[in-house]
């Protein structure tokens, strides 16, 4: 309604400009310029239009309104109502004629005339506007959310941390609207690891930047102050001067010592991580405010010991706090169950998504983001000895540098020569795969093997940054359709690993893929 | 590199001295020996194993080519000179259905006519 008057505002202008450029010696005093006129929607004026006026004299009406009065005010004589298809959408505003005379009942008829033939096009005009405004405002969102996912994105950790004798998995998958999940892996002096999960309040792009500025401060901060509640303190210091007003962000930070697997944390209001001890769940307590919420706050810092074996989960609410079709939450208890029961590393995180999957079912479209970041201490579970861990760049040839290297690592196992040669084979075959395939010859992204011994195993883990898609089950080739030219000569390479070593596993995440190669020790012949 | 300097002729038989690494480096070469072969006029190649050292699934496609041209052609393959370890392979990849396979160079001449 309010457009709409400032439009035919201009009409009456025109007129009266026409007007004036008839030679007149003294200034016309008729211009009409009728400021924005409110109507409210229980005006009785609108009924009066509604009930089929037509064109009305203002200054004749005998109704209690205050757009009337507004209208008067304003200088507007003579009001025709623009009406389509029943719906009043907008007016006709005309101040006095410039010869003072009233509109006569000829001058009426033609102004109803035209605002018939003028309403429809004019509500045409306003629907184009209405869906140009709609289609702005998406483009917008959907602008905003793009740049949000890019600043998620940047800022999250693009590899895990290497420690020996460790195994960790994380998992992040924002939301439709973006949270401010954030995790990171920071590297301390003595080999220390700083590991951090948090949570932005808010969506979108405030979200994303606050999520990033928490990022850059624990960053410089913790490897100066180590202490990790001395470091939440600090960082809710630079916070709470620069965050919007109603943000804060919750955020767990804990300090790892992977040698003796000493872990110090303190808690800025995030959700407990569970710690995994044989079977029974825990989840470690320290108290703190959120960050940026108020200057000057303490933390509680404490202390666990993470043994051969345990399990540790860090997380955010997405997962916690989703919900099924009936609005019931997965809770905090149905994951601590499930941390309980599941394995270590992606297995760990693959189970609470799936076990999510089931609860939410498949139309769930998800509430927030979900972080999950678990690390597990293997080294010592089982008597395993890592013999050597390295990585090799994705390049052509390197394969042959990594069946090298390996070959060197495992010389002196006893293994019978002929099983030796082998191992060679097939090592060199999936660490050619991994470049070829996982990592698609890009040099920046390394192939990380780690070879390894049990009592009665040598294990080659190759990993590649491939994952998504999983590697295909070995087959055997068709030979005699290669040599009658039916099929490419290529395709031996699964087959010959599968038939070199005494066990292959592979493994396959959102992020990477994991190829074990299994030779048995200590048994001649084991393979015969 | 083998090449065609690399292919030596006895008794109507090419042989050809394979490079220590039988890879995707090695195509251009095994192919350049074959086609050496073919012009020569020589009715069996013999590819020599002896100097290999390194032989990955990438060669073995090499090989399975170099045999699928062969047969088309009405030629013999056969190998010698493999190590214990590139004669499992051959038997596991079912290449030694496909040609003779003998210790040496020599014993592979003694046999003459191949197959």
């Amino acid at each position: 309604m309010l457009t709409l008057t400032r439009t035919f505002r201009r009409v009456t202008g025109q007129r009266s400009d026409e007007r004036a450029t008839e030679a007149r010696p003294t200034p016309r005093p008729s211009v009409l310029e009728t400021p924005s006129i409110e109507i409210a929607p229980n005006d009785p004026l609108l009924a009066y239009f509604h009930a089929g006026s037509g064109a009305v004299a203002i200054d004749e009406l005998d109704l209690d309104s205050p757009a009337v009065r507004a209208l008067r005010q304003a200088g507007v004589k003579l009001v025709v109502p623009l009406i389509s298809q029943g719906e009043l959408i907008g007016l006709l505003n005309l101040g006095r004629r410039l010869s003072d005379q009233d509109y006569s009942t000829d001058d009426r008829r033609l102004l109803e005339k035209l605002a018939a033939q003028a309403s429809p096009a004019v509500r045409v005009a306003q629907l184009v506007r209405e869906q140009e405004a709609e289609v702005r405002a998406r483009e917008r969102i959907d602008q905003e959310l793009r740049v949000a996912q890019l600043i998620q994105q940047q800022f999250l950790p693009k590899t895990l941390p290497d420690l020996p004798g460790w195994q960790i998995a994380a998992f992040y998958r924002a939301a439709a609207e973006i949270g401010g999940d954030f995790y990171d892996f920071i590297a301390l002096p003595d080999g220390k690891i700083g590991l951090v999960v948090g949570d932005v309040t808010g969506h979108g792009v405030p979200a994303a930047l606050v999520m990033a500025t928490t990022r850059s401060a624990l960053r410089s901060e913790a490897p100066r102050l180590v202490a990790p509640g001395a470091v939440l303190a600090q960082v809710n210091d630079l916070l709470h001067a620069d965050i919007p007003a109603n943000m804060f962000v919750t955020c767990l930070y804990a300090v790892l010592d992977p040698e003796t697997g000493a872990l110090r944390y303190a808690n800025a209001g995030h959700d407990l991580p569970f710690v995994r001890r044989g079977d029974r769940v825990e989840e470690l307590r320290a108290t703190g405010m959120p960050l940026g919420a108020m200057p000057s706050m303490r933390y509680d810092e404490k202390e666990a010991t993470l043994g051969p074996g345990d399990v540790l989960l860090l997380h955010s609410d997405g997962l916690a706090e989703a919900h099924d079709p009936q609005r019931a939450m997965f809770g905090f208890g149905r994951m601590r169950t499930l941390v309980g029961q599941l394995g270590i590393g992606t297995e760990l995180i693959d189970g609470l998504l799936a076990a999510l999957h089931a609860f939410t079912g498949p139309a769930w479209e998800q509430e927030d983001d979900i972080t999950l970041v678990t690390l597990a201490r293997v080294a010592g579970v089982t008597g395993e000895r890592v013999l050597v861990e390295f990585q090799e760049p994705s390049a052509p040839g390197n394969e042959r540098r990594v069946m090298e290297r390996v070959a060197d690592a495992a010389k002196d196992l006893g293994l019978e020569p002929i099983r030796f040669e082998r191992l060679k084979t097939a090592v060199a075959e999936a660490a050619m795969n991994a470049i070829e395939h996982g990592n698609h010859g890009d040099r920046a992204l390394p192939v990380h093997v780690r070879v390894s011994q049990t009592d009665g195993e040598l294990t080659i883990r190759i990993v590649d940054n491939g994952g998504g898609k999983d590697i295909p089950e070995a087959e055997t080739p068709d030979l005699e359709a290669k040599l009658a030219g039916l099929q490419k000569p290529r395709g031996w390479g699964l087959f010959l690993i599968k038939n070199m070593v005494d066990d292959l596993r592979t493994h396959t995440t959102a992020t990477h893929h994991t190829v074990e190669l299994v030779m048995r020790l200590g048994r001649k012949g084991a393979d015969q | 590199m083998t090449s065609a300097e690399s292919v030596r002729y006895r008794d109507g038989t090419a042989i050809v001295d394979l490079p220590p690494q039988i890879d995707s480096a090695a195509e251009h070469a095994l192919s350049e020996a074959y086609a050496a072969a073919v012009a020569h006029g020589s009715k069996t190649v013999l590819l020599n194993f002896a100097g290999v050292d390194f032989l990955s699934s990438t060669g073995i496609a090499l090989i399975v080519g170099i045999l699928a041209r062969a047969r088309k052609d009405g030629r013999a393959i056969s190998a010698s000179g493999l190590n214990e370890h590139y004669r499992e392979i051959f038997e596991i990849t079912r290449l030694a259905d496909f040609m003779t396979i003998f210790a040496d160079e020599s014993a592979a001449l003694k046999a003459g006519g191949l197959r």
